[in-house]
């Protein structure tokens, strides 16, 4: 992307609040530069967003109408906005926590309703403003400020989740992978019904300092290492799967 | 002014509706335009309707997930330009009220209907009047909002209207206070041709959320409308950029939102008086205890004895300048109420004499006779 579209879609006069080496700002960059490739009038779109570090990412900082919501609420906003005008191409951005944690009955309720939203979960893991704790993301075994013997419970498959609820378009990358995520943010922007992408974000500053990643650089190779592509994990056991990152397309457009 | 002459949707005339049908038909003649609600006794009846209604005119119905999620499209829609209303319980007025603080927060126009019935929790689905206290300081903050209290089927219809238009005049959440007994109630109304609607104000490129007074009321634009909004439940500037650490932006916001509604608690408020100009004792009542109430005292006037009532069509702002003033010229008010007392401790405040309350919450309305044997030992 270049430097003239992110100033284009960007308020005038902000300075983005994110940690060093916070998946979030590659995200938020990944995300303009899609709708700038679709070319769509960002005056005819609205952000909605949560509580937490990804719902920094629309507002304030994109330059058009952004609904900075309640924690966990974000899905529900967007319904009513959406629902009374659909003319509004309404995209919700916020983190794991706040859509699958507390807005997770909101978050399988709208795909079940397949109500047009695109929904982009960055997902860090872990609560990451409020100083790093365990959440329904947070992989079996890492350490966090509330399991600090490790988390004894399993983290939920987000994509596999959603696509049961009935999304049509459902994806998961890493922030780094910066073409594909491109890629699929247009495919759910221009689905008709419910899109969800899972965008890995990595969090050093939290998730990463608490489980001896001790530099950005060591975050993103624990997410790196761990990933792995859709077809590859064709025919994988789920022993053999544990702990990895499947990324690629879970439903794709057909409802 | 964005006040203008709408025409009645319902045939105009005499309907036979219940309470909560009638809610519906008060709130599409308001020109309500997007519900979303999920299923509580008292209140269902009027979601059902409005599923109903909904689809004879451009007008949106969302059955919701839960209430919080109610409250929070409700809050998306009007953003969107809608005119919105969700209708509930005591439970889901509670579930709503984080929802209620952000509509506060962001002077979102928006109409909550409380079917209230006996709690606390699930209780019973018959009547009470727990819920007053919840319609001031249910939410975070303390910032007051506007609650109406309704005494008949009529006034739901016509009260849900005036919800709407004091919604959009004054960009906050307006509670209606019904009751389970008024709910199911079935009377006949008169629907009149023309009625007063009040349309959210709109001045393109005028800051969303301050004004120059220290009780102003701001336009409010839409979403889709060009104007780049950045509406946040965070401590905000006029423009809606975010001032979470600044002080003088929050204690300016607090200070604006508290007077834009106590400020003009003059022109909100609304009571109805019966036989006070002579009155001994003077009862102060809210909802269907005032019909009881009304019964009773009749009875006394019919034998002589001067009892009078005080009606508070407006339970917040509280009508404490006209509770003062009517105090100072009877020997004793009296409080009947379907709950352990609250409003009596309204009374109790702007109140120069004995204050006696009556406290009933089995689920029951409290009979006329009740009120008629309190009064006569009072009198």
């Amino acid at each position: 992307m270049t430097a003239a579209v992110s100033k284009e879609f960007l308020r005038p006069g902000v300075t983005l609040p994110f940690c060093p080496g916070c998946g979030d700002r590659a995200l938020l960059k990944l995300i303009l530069r899609a709708i700038a490739e679709l070319e769509i009038n960002i005056d005819d779109m609205l952000f909605v967003s949560g509580i937490g570090c990804a719902a920094w990412i629309p507002s304030p900082h994109f330059n058009a109408d952004t609904l900075h919501t309640l924690h966990g609420r974000a899905i529900a906003f967007a319904t009513g906005a959406k629902m009374f005008n659909p003319k509004l191409i309404t995209m919700v951005i916020s983190g794991d926590g706040d859509l699958a944690d507390i807005g997770g009955n909101h978050l399988i309720h709208a795909a079940r309703r397949n109500i047009d939203l695109t929904v982009i979960c960055a997902n860090n893991m872990n609560y990451g403003m409020t100083g790093g704790q365990v959440c329904s993301t947070t992989p079996q075994g890492a350490l966090t400020h509330t399991t600090r013997d490790g988390n004894p419970y399993r983290p939920f498959d987000l994509c596999r989740l959603v696509a049961a609820a009935g999304a049509v378009y459902v994806a998961r990358y890493l922030v780094t992978q910066g073409d594909p995520l491109v890629n699929s943010i247009k495919k759910a922007l221009q689905t008709l019904g419910f899109a969800f992408i899972e965008a890995v974000s990595p969090c050093p500053t939290q998730f990463g300092r608490q489980n001896r990643l001790d530099t950005p650089r060591d975050t993103f190779r624990f997410y790196e290492d761990r990933c792995i592509s859709r077809e590859d994990a064709e025919g994988m056991s789920p022993t053999e799967l544990a702990g990895k990152i499947v990324t690629g397309e879970f439903s794709n457009g057909r409802s | 002014m964005a006040w203008k002459k709408a025409k009645s949707v319902l045939p105009a005339g005499d309907h036979y509706l219940s309470g909560a049908e009638a809610i519906a038909e008060g709130a599409i003649a308001a020109g309500c335009r997007y519900y979303a609600g999920y299923p509580i006794t008292p209140t269902t009846e009027t979601m059902e309707r409005i599923s109903t209604r909904f689809k004879e005119i451009e007008a949106v119905f969302v059955q919701m997930e839960d209430e919080i999620g109610s409250i929070a499209s409700c809050i998306g829609a009007s953003w969107a330009g809608a005119k919105a209303m969700t209708v509930t319980s005591g439970p889901g007025f509670s579930l709503m009220q984080e929802g209620i603080g952000y509509a506060i927060m962001t002077e979102t126009p928006v109409v909550i209907v409380d079917g209230q019935r006996a709690g606390p929790s699930t209780g019973q689905i018959f009547v009470g009047s727990g819920d007053v206290m919840q319609a001031r300081w249910g939410t975070h903050g303390g910032i007051p909002a506007i609650a109406l209290s309704p005494w008949s089927v009529q006034e739901l219809y016509d009260q849900t209207i005036n919800a709407f238009n004091l919604a959009e005049r004054y960009r906050v959440p307006v509670f209606l206070m019904a009751e389970a007994t008024t709910a199911h109630l079935r009377e006949r109304i008169h629907v009149p041709q023309q009625l007063d609607v009040f349309d959210r104000e709109k001045r393109p490129g005028a800051p969303p959320f301050g004004t120059e007074e220290d009780d102003g009321v701001p336009p409010m634009p839409a979403f889709g409308e060009g104007e780049k909004l950045l509406v946040t439940g965070s401590t905000h500037d006029a423009h809606g950029i975010r001032k979470t650490s600044d002080p003088v932006a929050q204690q300016r916001l607090s200070t604006r939102l508290y007077n834009k509604i106590m400020g003009h608690s003059a022109e909100i408020v609304d009571c109805e008086s019966h036989y006070l100009e002579d009155a001994d004792i003077a009862v102060v009542c809210y909802g269907f205890t005032a019909r009881s109430a009304l019964f009773a005292i009749d009875r006394l006037r019919a034998e002589g004895l001067r009892a009078g009532m005080l009606r508070l069509k407006t339970l917040w702002p509280f009508a404490g300048s006209i509770v003062r003033e009517m105090s100072s010229r009877v020997r004793k008010v009296f409080v009947p109420e379907m709950n352990m007392g609250q409003v009596v401790e309204e009374v109790m405040k702007y109140s120069s004499c004995d204050v006696v309350r009556y406290n009933q919450m089995n689920g029951q309305i409290i009979h006329p006779d009740t009120i008629l044997e309190q009064l006569r030992r009072l009198l």
